[in-house]
């Protein structure tokens, strides 16, 4: 189980502190998959980064009872100049897996033949999305936390993300970030609305994007 | 806010060291890479500077008013600069180029400094031990009197090393004006670390104002294990580790303060 409580976010500009997500209240447990859209600029990915751990609140509880990965978004969790080899014996450390047993499923999966052993610099942002979703299947977590990322590849990868995710790891906890309706509506099982820094449950992941909808206009 | 910890210590403490391990290896292969000297690179980048700073003094005569054998002054002098001057150095805006491991959880601000600390104190500590042990065997320098006091010297510098690491490297988090403070800073102190001076040379009232600086105790001990009784040296242990203590309660406040506040970006 994954529990936010009473969150809040604030990070200080300059015409003050501008808060990003207000009283946030949030449960996932094992095995649900979960949708939450929202607008660019939104606080998606920051709240995101809250679940992951990577930030902390300004206010607020998160409890985890279960592992949840690293934020999988566009950039980030790599070292640019490292190559994609490094970055997975790196995140192999520090996660402490066997990084000769994680090696033939990233280079299966990521099908970046030499340019595994270049820098990530050297990569389109299509190239970095499998790496980074690759890297993040090789750890097994209970809960994947996807920050948009899948909607970057091509339809290819996009098949094998939904094969690794959906078929082989069924029963894991999903929680995705995204403006695009179509993953959430595919495979999530409920659906919030992030806006104005509140986050709202809806019965259904359609009525989701209903409501979602009318904030857009 | 609340910030429960609810894993026991030991498996804290493995994860740390997990991470920093990790750390450890990545910062090696971004700075020195695998070509040419690869990690060699960490000792021998400290060697050339004392080799450089000895053939200086050595050559323009430095004499002193004493009969210091200059060889071993340099080194004790020198390497001691090395030690405390490189761990701040490198901690100096070391989050923004480190930001993308910050997503990893169990990566923290804490460890992007320690890291970096731990491999400037191995360089400049294997620079010292190469360059000491080749002037002994050549017989340009005396073996110490007292290892066990070069041993205390030198252990009592890294951590003055270590601690003002953390206030750089979490100032410099806080603000950028720390770093741009941190450069002059650093040039103005080597001077008055006691590199190029012993403090006996000084007259008295000189003398107890330079003791104020953490570091001359550091040189002073570390040359009171080279010349033994053939030079008067002026120290306190007690001061140089309070100080130490100090420093270190201090920047690991602004630490922590750093990494609550860090915004993760890429």
């Amino acid at each position: 189980m994954i529990e936010l409580t009473n969150v809040t976010k604030t990070y200080p500009t300059r015409q003050g502190r501008r808060v990003v997500l207000d009283r946030i209240d949030l449960q996932v447990a094992k095995g649900r998959k979960i949708g939450i859209f929202g607008r660019n600029g939104s606080g998606k990915s920051t709240l995101i980064r809250m679940i992951s751990g990577a930030e902390l609140p300004t206010s607020g509880r998160i409890r985890r009872t279960i592992s949840a990965s690293w934020p999988l978004a566009f950039g980030g969790a790599f070292q640019p100049y490292l190559t994609g080899l490094d970055n997975l014996r790196f995140i192999c450390r520090v996660y402490g897996v066997d990084f000769k047993g994680a090696m033939p499923f990233v280079e299966d999966f990521t099908e970046l033949g030499i340019y595994l052993r270049e820098p990530v610099l050297h990569y389109s942002s299509g190239m970095r999305a499998r790496l980074a979703f690759a890297l993040s299947m090789a750890i097994e977590f209970d809960c994947f936390l996807i920050d948009e990322i899948i909607v970057v590849g091509d339809s290819r990868f996009h098949d094998k993300c939904v094969h690794e995710l959906f078929e082989k790891r069924k029963d894991r906890a999903l929680i995705v970030v995204s403006h695009d309706p179509n993953m959430i509506k595919n495979y999530c099982d409920s659906a919030y609305v992030l806006t104005a820094g509140r986050l709202t449950a809806h019965e259904s992941v359609d009525a989701a994007y209903d409501f979602y909808q009318t904030c857009v206009q | 806010m609340a910030f429960e910890h609810n894993t026991p210590f030991v498996e804290s403490l493995r994860v740390q060291l997990r991470v920093i391990g990790a750390l450890l290896m990545r910062e090696i292969v971004t700075r020195y890479g695998r070509e040419n000297l690869g990690f060699l690179w960490l000792f021998v980048e400290p060697m050339m500077f004392t080799l450089g700073v000895t053939g200086l003094w050595a050559g323009a005569g430095l004499r002193h008013s004493t009969s210091l054998p200059i060889v071993a002054f340099a080194v004790t002098g020198y390497s001691s600069v090395l030690l405390w001057r490189n761990c701040a150095t490198r901690c100096s805006m070391a989050i923004p180029p480190n930001m993308p491991l910050l997503f990893h959880r169990n990566v923290r601000v804490l460890d992007l400094f320690l890291t970096r600390v731990l491999l400037e104190v191995a360089g400049a500590t294997m620079s010292f031990l190469v360059l000491s042990a080749t002037w002994i065997s050549l017989g340009w320098m005396e073996p110490p009197r007292d290892i066990l006091q070069v041993l205390l010297g030198w252990g009592l510098l890294a951590w003055f090393g270590a601690s003002l690491a953390l206030i750089i490297g979490g100032g410099t988090a806080h603000s950028e004006m720390i770093e741009r403070i941190w450069h002059p800073a650093a040039y103005l102190l080597f001077p008055l670390s006691g590199a190029a001076f012993m403090v006996d040379w000084m007259p008295s009232r000189f003398q107890e104002i330079v003791l104020w600086i953490p570091m001359v105790h550091g040189v002073e001990m570390l040359r009171d294990g080279f010349f033994g009784s053939t030079v008067r040296t002026h120290y306190s242990v007690e001061y140089l580790s309070l100080c130490c203590a100090l420093l270190t309660l201090a920047g690991l406040v602004l630490v922590k303060e750093a990494g609550r506040r860090i915004e993760v970006q890429t």
